[in-house]
């Protein structure tokens, strides 16, 4: 799959000295909608407004589409709309009116036709005369979508898109993600809840400290790192595990009423059907039994926390 | 060139001039009403005139002049201080546009503002006193020069001030002073010569010196050497344009 953004060994250290930005490599293919996680602070908005043009970086280049991002801002930046995070709007101008400017501002010749489809596709369409002043925070950041959708963009940056945002508007709002998708638009999204990452990337990429530490595809990352859980439910207590099955590494839990053993799914085997004919033997009766999947809240969490 | 971002900042300004009318044409228009009242009507009457002229007559160029330094400053720097203050300056920032282009939009919208302000106090001055312009292709030279020039510095102010206050101090504290002291209301002639000397040390004495040739042909400095300082001006304001862009100073945090 060929990129369409090219990040290159890239650093930013601000003025107070603080490094956000430590020797980032990423590249984003064509068409795909990539997530990028990571806690507070860990430099996902500083690397967005370096490639959309609101930060210079301090070292290493990116190019968008093949222009770099710096001699050919022009051509790199009329592929790209941003939706920042935060909710920065033209109090008072209409909701057509600032949706049109940001056409405009991208070099592009006027089509309402356009603005139109933009303004119903977000629901915003009866509220095209109203002050921005007027509507709700969530309308607020559909208009700033509407902006970034106005110029026909081919890539989308999506910056905490659904913060503070009901989980009605949510849904429309993947909809319209979806939709762009499907049309050819590539989308890089932030966002702090990861549900939402794992229903809508195709990939992701883990950011921490100012370094990318992992990017994978979304079913690879879960199979790799996604460990599945057995637990046995016991018909009645034991007070240790037997000998005969110390090559599982099982745990004892629940007051010896429980089982646990961790698994892999790549594995070329599980190692189940020998523990169950194994606990027979050692005359260990089970009540029930359930298997869970780690979900991609847990591989994250391990990853940022880990030393 | 993205003449199409150029016009669509153009645009938006002009738009929020019409949106704050009483503020941006009516009130320039009334204060400078009350100055003739005060000056020309009840304090100019016991001056017979100057340089020939009469007292009325003689304050319409520095007039005109105050209010095109001060808004074209407002304009500008309020323009683009906004979009900072908001945040909607990363739709600025993240758009194909230069620089140049930016300043284009802004500067010129401002400078456009203040222009029709000019002349509509002239206008105004009409119906107070006579007026003669010897020069009108002059004096709308120097019109044009002074409202590029100073919406420009007003450009610099509204990206240096990181509040309202800043935003307000160099109109206050320095533009009005020089301003009022820069021969709006008298001839530098009629100052003692020590006060002379100093004056002649404030730039906006050679504006409205070369402004008010264009109407009467007195001015207290050459036309040469007005035009001279007004460009001059006019080059520091775009070296300093030149340079915030090339370093992204209080724009590219």
């Amino acid at each position: 799959m060929s990129s369409i953004i090219s990040v290159a060994n890239l650093s930013k250290t601000y003025g107070s000295g603080f490094k956000a930005l430590n020797g980032i490599n990423l590249d984003i293919h064509r068409g795909e909608i990539f997530a990028l996680l990571g806690p507070n602070g860990a430099g996902k908005t500083t690397l967005i407004s370096i490639i959309c043009g609101i930060a210079n970086p301090t070292g290493g280049s990116v190019s968008v589409d093949g222009h770099d991002i710096i001699q050919s801002y022009r051509a790199a930046r009329s592929l790209i709309g941003l939706v920042p995070q935060e909710l920065h709007t033209d109090a008072f101008e209409t909701v057509w009116a600032t949706t049109s400017f940001s056409r405009g501002l991208f070099g592009k010749p006027k089509n309402p036709a356009h603005i139109e489809k933009v303004l119903r596709d977000l629901s915003l369409w009866d509220k095209k005369d109203s002050k921005i002043v007027t509507l709700s925070g969530g309308m607020k950041r559909r208009v700033m979508i509407a902006k970034a959708l106005s110029h026909e963009p081919q890539i989308l940056f999506l910056d905490e898109p659904t913060a503070g945002v009901d989980v009605e508007l949510r849904k429309g709002m993947w909809e319209v993600v979806r939709t762009l998708q499907a049309s050819g638009v590539t989308i890089i999204l932030t966002t702090h809840y990861i549900e939402e990452a794992e229903q809508m990337a195709d990939r992701i990429g883990v950011i921490n400290k100012g370094e990318i530490i992992l990017v994978e595809d979304k079913a690879g990352l879960m199979q790799k790192l996604g460990k599945k859980q057995l637990k046995l439910h016991l018909h009645g207590k034991i007070e240790a595990i037997p000998p005969s099955l110390a090559a599982y590494n099982l745990e004892l839990s629940d007051q010896g009423c429980e089982l646990v053993y961790d698994y892999d799914t790549k594995g070329e085997r599980t190692g189940i059907t020998s523990l169950l004919s194994d606990l027979r033997d050692a005359g260990i009766r089970i009540s029930d039994l359930d298997t869970s999947q780690s979900t991609l809240e847990d591989i994250f969490v391990s990853l940022v926390r880990a030393p | 060139m993205n003449f199409r971002a150029v016009g669509a900042i153009y645009r938006f300004e002009m738009a929020r001039t019409w949106r704050t009318l009483l503020q941006s044409i009516v009130s320039p228009v009334v204060s400078t009403s009350l100055y003739f009242v005060v000056f020309g009507a009840a304090i100019g009457s016991r001056i017979t005139s100057v340089e020939g002229v009469s007292y009325g007559t003689f304050i319409v160029p520095g007039l005109v002049m105050l209010s095109v330094l001060t808004q074209s400053i407002a304009n500008a720097s309020f323009g683009i201080y906004f979009p900072k203050f908001v945040g909607t300056i990363y739709e600025l920032l993240s758009a194909p546009i230069s620089y140049f282009e930016i300043v284009l939009g802004y500067v010129g919208a401002a400078a456009t503002k203040s222009i029709v302000l000019g002349l509509i106090i002239l206008a105004t001055a009409g119906l107070f006193v006579p007026l003669q312009i010897h020069h009108p292709v002059w004096m709308l030279t120097f019109l044009v020069l002074t409202a590029v020039t100073f919406s420009l510095f007003g450009f610099i102010i509204g990206i240096w001030a990181d509040g309202f206050e800043k935003l307000q101090m160099i109109p206050m504290l320095v533009v009005t002073p020089l301003t009022f002291l820069g021969g709006s209301f008298y001839s530098v002639n009629m100052l003692p010569s020590g006060w002379r000397t100093i004056t002649l040390l404030n730039p906006v004495v050679y504006l409205i010196s070369g402004f008010r040739w264009s109407f009467y042909e007195i001015a207290d400095v050459s036309v040469g050497l007005s035009l001279g300082i007004t460009f001059g001006f006019l080059a520091v304001c775009m070296i300093t344009v030149w340079w915030i862009f090339k370093t992204g100073y209080r724009l590219k945090n």
